[in-house]
């Protein structure tokens, strides 16, 4: 059925990612920085070079498979960090209320209105390129929208009887957000965190490719394409195959978050009859 | 003479493999101006028989078997066309939460009004008059500013009174309520229970009153129905129902709510319990549905259904064991 | 019954919302909302007090402000010998186990995501119960208690009918051992043929515990059959609080005699000649001057429309009435 569909293609697209991410030391031909040899720059796909080599002669597969590394390092953890910001004040933003809630959303109203691309620009160019910068500058613009979510949920489940038996019975506030409305909250989190990455990973792609993220000769797969983009034309699969790297990767990431929507919140599905 | 006569009504849940049945063997008549009650707690099938009787029934609900005949006619297989003349103009219906089955976005003089303009068709100006006038009967103060207002802008009780004035703005034969007073307050309630009453009499109206409540319904209805699990288990009438009840489930309702005076009367007694819980409709046991949590159960009650027997006066009981 | 130490005592609670209008504390537009207006309640260890009143009478607000779930306007609650002022804070781990609540939709009231084990354990070690032997004897106790077995602890909520969901939220209150369970509705939710065992079940753990309840409904049957003593509101503020018997049989405010009046027929007491209640409660923004009552009483006079609100008076042996003409 297609929910399944979108869990298992979504799924393997992204674990075939990951994997490539961790063993890459071992499933790559050659270094990916090092391993230059110009006499074989710019040479088509074939038996020995599996996506050709770039215009300093290095295997685009191998830099594919270290590129994963670090588009995806970036997209979990920046995301991850999105995740902890927008739920610990989402969520004790609705859960308080108050003065509390009112700056939370202030400010989450100033973050949802200044282009969150911009404004990751804006720090990068502060703290300089390079995967630290990103992290902070990728995790700290994105956390808007789960913080949204976050607050939302908890405001609707903060009247709950069981939330309102766990006051009674001497629980602490955050214990009560963590133990009683966190689990509950859960479901459309994931989701949000899910299709958070892939736009984190595309944020990543986006800010290498503008010679802001990770630099050259270090293999992102945005400076990958950044690099190729005088060779469009000429050599193609200088871009082709990063490009689709990252395609498939997002497009994982997107269909398995709309499958897990489709588990964990059963009423978000269009009725049948 | 006989208005409605339900014969041998059938429900089905689902199709084909994932049938089950909801409401089954459930036969009773309504004479001209008569009330009747039909009592039972959630799952006994009570909402959705009396959707069937106004074809209401939706996908995976269906009728099963049996007939329906409203005045003589069978109405069980009627088209969508001749079903919606005779709704609202023959047959109305009344629900439990006026806020849902009430239009938010327009002024309830207007929804009343509609009435007259689709059944009757009468002119907008003077259907606007008339629902000021029915306004009037049902005993909303200030009628003309009201038939104004919103639903969201009246309270419960005055939003039951707007969906009662609709429904007998057309004086139907039947009107059919489905726990039309649970989400109100007890001294709104009484007044509305009142009110249906007294209008409906006034009009010649049939009233079939759909309730968890006995004593509500027993207090309204001159004969009362109890459904359990799908099935009618006993028809009485209202004074010997609470008088000699017959079915070991009518009992045990009847002996477990605690009822004002008795304490002074006999001391506090321990409430008599129905053990067991409501089977859900994937589980309804075998033969008598009751039986497991019957105190009077024996073998015969676990595999064979038990016959109608009936008793005195018009009334019926379903049980192997009936008092 | 009632005869023991005094437990709790309320005295001129208030407690009042603003809703609507306020960001960052600007903008006007807010109404205010006395929900509960000057309630003076006492009860005493072993007893049960049943709180009775329709919509907006406050009665719920009451229970909530003394167990300290929302902030009061105005009052002192007294429980168990602490003293809980308006300015001191409340100790929340000390009342815990001194007064539980009992919620009225047993759907709502229980974590979906944890065992009953879990629900019921877990309290225990917030409050410092740490041997884990004596967790598991106390959590299998008061399963045993409400019914339920041993195998029911390692399910979840969704496994339980409304009724077991019920025993749990029962058995939730009472697994800190407290004084004083306030019971908001607790078998309003609940399919007719199961009341009757719930409503057993309280009373017989009120029996083998010696609890004390505060017994909120709006159905006046229960609320005879449990209570020893009874106190009635209406829109914020208590008009009638006596012995149970009183109360139903010898009713001196005309609110609680269109109460009784409202029960269907077939289960009126015998004997009381009581006028029927007209018109719908006032919107608790926007309460009448003088007397609350009188737009829908029957026997209003012009005192009862202009003076302000009458207080209550003693009637007769512990029968307090707030009524002019109460006699």
């Amino acid at each position: 059925m297609k929910l399944r569909a979108n869990l298992i293609i979504g799924g393997s697209l992204f674990l075939i990612a990951v994997a490539a991410g961790v063993l890459a030391p071992w499933i790559a031909h050659t270094d990916p920085v090092m391993d230059a040899n110009l006499r074989l720059a710019e040479e088509p796909p074939g038996r020995e070079f599996w996506f050709g080599t770039d215009a300093q002669g290095r295997d685009i597969y191998s830099r594919v498979v270290h590129g994963a590394r670090i588009s995806l390092t970036v997209g979990i953890f920046a995301q991850l960090i999105n995740s902890v910001i927008g739920i610990a004040l989402g969520l004790s933003a609705g859960y308080w209320g108050g003065w509390w809630d009112d700056l939370v959303t202030g400010l989450t109203n100033l973050l949802l209105a200044i282009p969150s691309l911009i404004f990751a620009l804006a720090i990068m160019a502060i703290l300089g390129p390079g995967l630290t910068s990103l992290l902070i500058a990728l995790g700290l613009t994105n956390w808007s929208f789960t913080c949204r979510l976050a607050r939302a949920s908890a405001l609707s489940l903060k009247s709950q009887g069981y939330v309102q038996a766990s006051k009674v019975l001497g629980y602490g506030d955050i214990r009560i957000m963590l133990t009683q409305l966190l689990p509950n909250m859960l479901g459309p989190l994931i989701v949000i965190a899910t299709l958070g990455m892939g736009a984190t990973i595309l944020a990543e792609a986006a800010l290498s490719f503008l010679g802001l993220g990770i630099r050259p000769p270090y293999p992102s797969w945005g400076s990958m394409l950044s690099e190729a983009r005088d060779q469009i034309t000429t050599a193609p699969w200088l871009s082709v195959f990063p490009g689709l790297a990252i395609f498939l990767t997002v497009l994982g990431l997107n269909l398995l978050g709309d499958g897990l929507r489709d588990i964990l919140d059963p009423q978000s599905r269009s009725r049948r009859a | 003479m006989t208005l409605l006569a339900v014969e041998d009504l059938r429900i089905d849940l689902g199709t084909g493999d994932d049938r089950h049945v909801a409401v089954d063997k459930v036969s009773f008549e309504i004479a001209r101006g008569e009330t009747f009650g039909l009592v039972g707690e959630s799952g006994c099938g009570k909402s959705i028989t009396a959707l069937a009787i106004m074809g209401l029934l939706q996908r995976p609900l269906a009728i099963g078997g049996g007939s329906i005949r409203f005045e003589g006619r069978a109405i069980e297989n009627l088209s969508a066309d001749e079903l919606r003349r005779l709704r609202g103009k023959r047959l109305a219906m009344i629900f439990q939460e006026p806020m849902t089955a009430l239009n938010p976005l327009l002024p309830v003089g207007r929804q009343i009004a509609e009435m007259f303009v689709l059944h009757e068709g009468a002119g907008w100006r003077d259907a606007e008059r008339r629902a000021i006038d029915v306004l009037a009967r049902v005993r909303v103060p200030a009628p003309e500013r009201r038939a104004r207002d919103f639903p969201h802008q009246l309270s419960g009780g005055m939003r039951q009174r707007v969906m009662i004035a609709i429904a007998l703005a057309c004086s139907p034969d039947l009107l059919i309520a489905d726990e039309p007073t649970t989400a109100l307050d007890v001294t709104v309630q009484s007044e509305i229970v009142d009110l249906m009453r007294e209008l409906c009499a006034a009009n010649g109206t049939a009233i079939l009153m759909i309730s968890h409540d006995l004593g509500l319904v027993a207090s309204m209805c001159r004969t009362v129905g109890v459904m359990y699990a799908g099935r009618l288990v006993e028809v009485r009438s209202s004074t010997d129902v609470f008088k000699a009840p017959a079915h070991p489930y009518t009992c045990g309702l009847i002996g477990s709510l605690p009822r004002l005076g008795s304490r002074a009367a006999l001391g506090r007694q321990r409430l008599q319990e129905i053990s067991g819980v409501v089977p859900s409709i994937a589980d309804f046991p075998a033969g008598c549905r009751f039986h497991p949590r019957c105190e009077r159960m024996t073998s015969v009650c676990g595999v064979e259904e038990p016959a109608v027997t009936m008793l005195g006066e018009g009334g019926l009981v379903r049980c192997h064991h009936h008092g | 019954m009632g005869d023991g130490a005094l437990l709790l005592d309320v005295e001129d609670l208030a407690v009042e919302f603003h809703v609507g209008g306020r960001l960052l504390g600007l903008g006007g537009g807010a109404r205010r909302l006395r929900a509960v207006n000057g309630v003076n309640l006492s009860l005493r260890a072993g007893e049960c007090l049943g709180l009775v009143g329709e919509s907006g009478c406050g009665k719920s607000t009451v229970a909530l402000a003394i167990l300290g779930l929302v902030p009061r306007t105005r009052g002192v609650i007294s429980i168990d010998g602490m003293s809980i002022g308006a300015e001191a804070s409340i100790d929340r781990r000390r009342l815990a186990r001194t007064v539980q609540m009992v919620f009225q939709d047993p759907y709502a009231s229980l974590n979906p995501r944890q065992t009953v084990r879990r629900t019921l354990a877990d309290p225990l070690r917030l409050h410092g119960v740490t041997n884990g032997g004596e967790v598991e004897d106390r959590v299998a106790d008061m399963l045993a208690r409400v019914g339920l077995t041993a195998d029911h602890a390692d399910r979840y909520p969704h496994e339980f009918s409304g009724g077991q969901r019920q025993r749990i939220g029962i058995a939730r209150a009472l697994i800190l051992r407290p004084r004083l369970v306030i019971c908001d509705e607790p078998v309003s939710a609940l399919d007719v043929s199961i009341r009757a065992q719930i409503i057993n079940l309280l009373l017989e753990l009120k029996e083998s515990l010696g609890l004390s309840y505060i017994m909120i409904s709006h159905d006046l049957g229960v609320v005879e059959h449990m209570s020893d003593r009874v106190a009635v509101m209406y829109l914020g503020k208590i008009i009638e609080t006596g012995d149970w018997r009183a109360i139903f049989e010898r009713p001196g405010h005309p609110y609680t005699r269109g109460l009784i009046a409202a029960i269907p027929d077939a289960f009126a007491p015998p004997g009381i000649a009581a006028d029927k209640v007209r018109g719908e409660i006032p919107s608790p923004f926007d309460p009448p001057d003088g007397c609350a009552f009188h737009p829908r009483c029957p026997i209003a006079t012009d005192k009862c429309r202009t003076m302000p609100g009458p207080q209550l008076r003693r009637l007769a042996d512990t029968h307090d009435v707030s009524c002019w003409l109460a006699s």
